[in-house]
């Protein structure tokens, strides 16, 4: 699996997004706070976190000795930058070009 | 208003001297930032971004807190208009590592106002700022990111 492949299957999963939406809420919550959030046990948020940390979809820092999840939506941003804008690029050439027809004016 | 925390994390497919490079050398952070780093990174200097418009413009500025090239920087990050306002200043630290062959980047901005303006503008900013970084690391280009605001 490449790295896109590993952040849409870390996306792909309610429990996750659910977890990245409280981050989005609040940045920087422990493990115990982040559990607050799920009706599940301990060990499966754990499961969760890890496999959002390994697509790079949550960062952890230390704090004394507390460990805090910060949410890094670097990686949403790569996908953005590398599918979505290009997209959108193509779709308003298209409209750019309909408009010179419609218009009837040369390039320039 | 309490003070809140950002951490971003990217791994970039280069040297952490590039890496190091590319976040303070004014001719590369033009390239894809919009705007030059301007300091000589010593800890204890003042540090601007400025616009590459005529008017060189200072858009942040604030002091170098440390530095240790090419793996460790820490600098304070304010508004122009708060330079007296050494309450207003926020703090972001990189931390550079080689991890096999990549580095790993961390910026981690903390001591923001929760809230404020300026926590808005760089959570919008730094992953922008970072993914164009990594492009023009890894491909020679950088992404047309700041096109079209």
């Amino acid at each position: 699996m490449n790295d896109t492949d590993v952040v849409f299957k870390a996306l792909a999963d309610p429990s996750r997004r659910k977890l990245l939406d409280a981050l989005n809420e609040r940045n920087g919550q422990t493990l115990s706070e982040l559990c607050e959030h799920l009706v599940m046990t301990r060990q499966a948020v754990t499961q969760h976190l890890g496999l959002l940390e390994s697509a790079n979809l949550v960062a952890t820092a230390w704090r004394g000795r507390e460990k805090l999840h910060f949410l890094n939506p670097v990686p949403l941003q790569e996908i953005y930058d590398r599918w979505i804008r290009k997209f959108e690029r193509s779709r308003i050439r298209a409209m750019n070009d309909l408009k010179k027809r419609l218009e009837g004016t040369n390039d320039g | 208003m309490g003070k809140s925390t950002f951490v971003y994390v990217i791994y970039i497919a280069s040297q952490p001297q590039a890496v190091w490079n590319g976040l303070l050398d004014g001719q590369f952070t033009r390239q894809y930032w919009d705007h030059d780093n301007v300091s000589d990174w010593k800890a204890g200097s003042a540090w601007e971004h400025r616009r590459t418009d005529a008017a060189r413009t200072v858009d942040i500025l604030g002091e170098v807190i440390e530095a240790k090239a090419p793996h460790h920087l820490v600098i304070s990050w304010a508004q122009p208009s708060d330079k007296a306002r050494k309450d207003r200043y926020s703090r972001v630290t990189f931390d550079i590592e080689a991890v096999a062959d990549m580095v790993r980047l961390t910026v981690t901005h903390d001591e923001l106002e929760a809230g404020s303006e300026m926590q808005r503008k760089i959570s919008e900013g730094w992953p922008r700022v970072l993914s164009s970084l990594k492009s023009l690391l890894e491909t020679g280009r950088p992404l047309q990111t700041w096109a079209g605001r």
